[in-house]
């Protein structure tokens, strides 16, 4: 049985674009969300959230609380589990403190952030629940805080939190400075010797948030004996189980987490938030408890990004080449360390093939909320940053930017500016796709400004277990354990059903509770369609082996000799035995009597994710006299490795570049001297609405992945890469003032155009 | 807290509830009701995911308080589709893959629904500007756009 099919297969089922199997639930409103469901004798659980920015927290009182009729429980730090020292939790592409985790869900002694929370309550109804909150009393005392990442490096800067620097960060520097790390190769005083035009810019980036438009819930119910079940919206059911069973010291086995259906995650449903602090109210008052978040808490409590501050250096010479590239980034997590920085300080000069470059990445302590991962942690930002200073490059020459960057394109063989060599990438076929389309030789108006921007991210495959059933009326479940965040049901089906040869129609993909199915790494790095996909032929490869030797021992003879094509068991060849092919729903009609149920599956961690690349051109109007921009056109071209459902691979694309553009043009935390947010709800918090945008063009290569048996890559985080950067260089021709902040707000490029008046 | 019975119909079929005075129509369908299609994104006016019909009128329904239901008429997308058939916009909306985590797709299709139902016709612009209260944060629009042109163009010709 050839197992090993070359890169070159021609598909009959993937690449199709059938509907997806969750379709008809979620346009009738059936299909069950976070906050969708209830249980018989279920409370309310509502969080108090500090109303300062940075306080020491003296003592809580909760008695009046508990003492108001209707109130079942109320927790606060101390209600979790004792930790003997801190663990480090492997979430597949990133990594977390559990003690962080712990005392981001409650405050311990001091709280962080605007919004940290420090007490819970369940009570029987939310009117009970929100009047219990205002009878804890607690007593802070309010300490200076700091809220921007270059005023946290200052030495006078107030602390966010002592003794937390890596070993690696060096001596007398702020106490807030937590991580460091440094990335590049060649000699850059020789690069920048031999650049005919060197530019230095320093940027800035605001930290902006996911956006979901579903709000975090979860209910959660604990039983006498040591049991709990969890139902919530996370990106990673696994990880929510692993977490919450250590902080309420439980056995991984007694808590069983369902994740319901989600409304959005971007990354920022990796953690938890609220199910540890649902599980403690559920213990302690004994009755099932559910928590909803609101928006306003959604903004103050979860997410956001990183916050950053980077100053990039290039050289060039006049035909183009780049000489040397160097690019320090100063990122801030928020109120815990973080290593987004590291994936910045990666990201930033991957696009380019470069003899000399070398990037610097601090994270750095802040009173703002913990960040999560949100499209391509890190990304975004760096390249933001170097692609800005690339094109005023190209300007500067009266260069071509695409020629420029082809020129420089990074390709199989060159070694990354963070180390490894590349593999077979798309890099240089989608610039010279982009060359070729329509929209980048368009003309364009006065007052317009056309921008472009790579992007890159590095994917990730990671921790996967699929079982697959074969049932014996001919069809197929598969049982995965990644939340669909995106029509995934239907990019595994697809891929199952081109695996055994049967119609798609005839498959159905479960998302297992952590009970039912072995672990899986939560639904990041772009890893689904990837690693799932990849565990999902090796599950039907092992089907397909059980069922051709049912098929040999149907026929008496060896089961070397016999293949699976098109769907059926077949006799290799003439000297195995002349008998008619067996279907996959003949040989599952009669597995009661051949051996017993027919099964495969497959427990692996996923390798050769296989990095990816996108360019984006983007033309825009902007009005000199209000400074707002108007995106007039936008074209996403990306290498998808091999676009399993097309239609899925370029919502993927559409969205994330929708994403960007929000970032770019008017997303941002805004904070008062207070150290408050103030922009906690979508009305000031501006993300793109319809009427915002044109149509996001997209074209789709496929530059097979040699890591995976259909060549897929994954296509979810990418598409926010480049955006930042196309936006910026737009606007920057439009107005012929370089800009070098984000978001690009109306006053900003209103500033930016009475500057050069 | 003192309650109040409302007595209303929703999607053609007659319904009473006991509500607080404060409580709004998106608390009562999704908590009284059992009718959880319709979202709280926001509570604040801001996402439309909770959209519904108010006699005809596309209303937020976390603005609405739930005793204005009573004598009233309320459209949910658990009425949209008729039994096993599908709306023509739910249709497009699967075909044309114009939902992606889907949590905003009842609003939006709540709301499409009344676009098209006063003008059969639309351009992508109006399309636009109709749903610019409708926020969704995972497809970009693009393909929501497509499904409402697609699902317009087979009704009229229907």
């Amino acid at each position: 049985m050839a197992l090993d099919s070359s890169s070159k297969r021609v598909f009959k089922v993937v690449g199709t674009r059938p509907p997806r199997p969750d379709g008809v639930d979620k346009v009738t409103g059936r299909a069950l969300y976070g906050a969708d469901v209830s249980a018989p004798g279920m409370l309310v659980g509502r969080i108090l959230r500090s109303p300062h920015a940075h306080a020491r927290i003296r003592a809580i009182d909760t008695t009046a609380a508990e003492a108001l009729p209707g109130v079942k429980a109320v927790v606060t730090a101390r209600d979790f589990a004792r930790l003997e020292g801190d663990k480090i939790i492997d979430m597949g592409e990133d990594r977390t403190s559990l003690r962080d985790v712990r005392d981001n869900c409650l405050a311990r002694d001091k709280a962080l952030y605007d919004g940290h929370a420090v007490a819970a309550v369940a009570a029987l109804t939310p009117e009970i629940a929100r009047a219990a909150l205002k009878l804890i009393a607690v007593d802070y005392e309010i300490l200076p805080h700091v809220i921007d990442v270059d005023a946290a490096m200052r030495p006078e800067a107030p602390v966010v939190l002592a003794g937390r620097a890596h070993e690696n960060v060096p001596g007398g520097m702020s106490p807030n400075v937590t991580n460091h790390c440094e990335f590049g190769h060649g000699d850059l005083e020789a690069g920048f010797a031999q650049a005919d035009r060197i530019v230095e810019r320093s940027f800035t980036t605001a930290a902006t948030h996911q956006g979901y438009i579903e709000p975090h819930a979860c209910l959660a119910s604990v039983t006498g004996d040591g049991r709990a079940d969890l139902w919530c919206c996370t990106q990673g059911q696994y990880n929510v189980r692993d977490i919450c069973a250590e902080l309420m010291g439980m056995q991984a086995s007694q808590l069983r987490v369902t994740a319901s259906e989600i409304g959005g995650g971007f990354g920022g449903k990796t953690v938890v938030f609220i199910e540890p602090v649902a599980l403690l109210l559920a213990r302690k008052s004994g009755r099932p408890v559910k928590i909803v978040m609101s928006r306003e808490e959604v903004f103050r409590a979860t997410g956001p990004t990183v916050s950053a501050s980077i100053d990039v250096r290039i050289g060039m010479a006049r035909d183009g080449r780049i000489t040397a590239g160097e690019a320090v980034l100063r990122y801030s997590g928020g109120a815990f360390p973080c290593e987004t920085v590291d994936m910045g300080a990666q990201a930033a000069f991957a696009c380019y093939d470069l003899r000399a470059v070398r990037t610097l990445g601090w994270n750095v302590l802040t009173n703002r909320p913990k960040e999560a991962a949100y499209r391509a942690p890190g990304a975004p930002q760096a390249i933001y940053a170097v692609e800005s200073v690339v094109d005023e490059l190209c300007q500067g020459f009266g260069l071509d930017p695409l020629e420029v960057r082809l020129r420089n394109a990074a390709r199989k063989g060159t070694k990354s500016s963070y180390g490894p060599t590349f593999e077979a990438i798309g890099l240089e076929a989608t610039l010279e796709a982009a060359k070729a389309h329509p929209h980048y030789s368009a003309p364009l108006g006065p007052g317009q400004g056309r921008g472009l921007s790579a992007g890159f991210w590095f994917n990730f495959g990671g921790n996967t277990s699929v079982s697959l059933s074969v049932n014996t009326d001919g069809t197929v479940g598969i049982t995965e354990g990644n939340p669909d965040i995106g029509g995934s049901r239907a990019s595994i089906s697809l891929m199952a059903a081109e695996e055994l040869g049967i119609p798609y129609e005839r498959v159905r993909a479960t998302i297992a509770d952590t009970s039912s199915l072995g672990h899986n790494d939560v639904t990041d790095g772009s890893r689904v369609t990837f690693a799932v996909g990849l565990a999902t032929i090796k599950a039907a490869r092992d089907a397909k082996q059980k069922m051709c030797a049912r098929a040999a021992r149907i026929w008496g003879i060896d089961e070397e000799a016999v293949l699976w094509e098109d769907g059926a068991a077949k006799p290799s060849g003439p000297n195995a035995g002349d008998f008619p092919p067996m279907t996959l729903a003949e040989i599952a009609a009669v597995s009661f009597k051949t051996g017993g149920p027919i099964a495969g599956h497959n427990e692996a961690h996923a390798d050769g994710a296989g990095v990816s690349f996108g360019v984006h051109i983007c033309d825009v109007e902007v009005d000199r006299e209000t400074g707002a921009t108007k995106v007039l056109r936008y074209t996403v071209i990306q290498d998808a490795g091999k676009a399993v459902h097309p239609d899925y691979v370029e919502g993927q694309m559409q969205g994330g570049a929708v994403q960007g553009i929000g970032w770019a043009l008017n997303e941002e935390y805004i904070y008062g001297e207070d150290g408050r947010l103030q922009n906690a709800g979508f009305l000031d918090y501006r993300v793109p609405v319809a009427s915002d945008l044109p149509q996001i063009d997209t074209v789709i290569l496929e530059i097979p992945n040699p890591g995976h048996p259909y060549g897929v890559r994954g296509v979810g985080e990418t598409p926010i890469v480049p955006p930042l950067a196309a936006l910026s260089n737009a606007v920057s021709r439009a107005i012929g003032h370089r800009m070098t902040r984000l978001p690009m707000s109306p006053p900003r490029v209103l500033e930016a155009i009475n500057a050069g008046r | 807290m003192k309650t109040i019975q409302v007595a209303t119909t929703v999607n053609g079929d007659g319904a009473e509830f006991v509500c607080g005075h404060d409580e709004t129509l998106l608390d009562a369908l999704r908590n009284r009701l059992g009718l959880t299609g319709a979202k709280e994104g926001c509570g604040t006016g801001d996402c439309g995911a909770c959209s519904v019909r108010l006699d005809d009128r596309l209303v937020c329904s976390c603005l609405v308080l739930a005793v204005e239901a009573e004598g009233a008429r309320i459209d949910t997308i658990e009425g949209l589709a008729q039994g096993e058939t599908l709306h023509p916009l739910q249709q497009s909306f699967i075909d044309l893959a114009a939902l992606q985590c889907g949590i905003c797709t009842p609003g939006i299709l709540v709301a499409a629904k009344a676009l098209l139902d006063r003008n059969p016709e639309p351009t992508d612009t109006e399309i636009r500007y109709w749903l610019a209260g409708n926020l969704c944060r995972c497809t970009g629009y693009d393909k929501i756009v497509r499904a409402v042109q697609d699902a317009a163009a087979k009704m009229r010709s229907a």
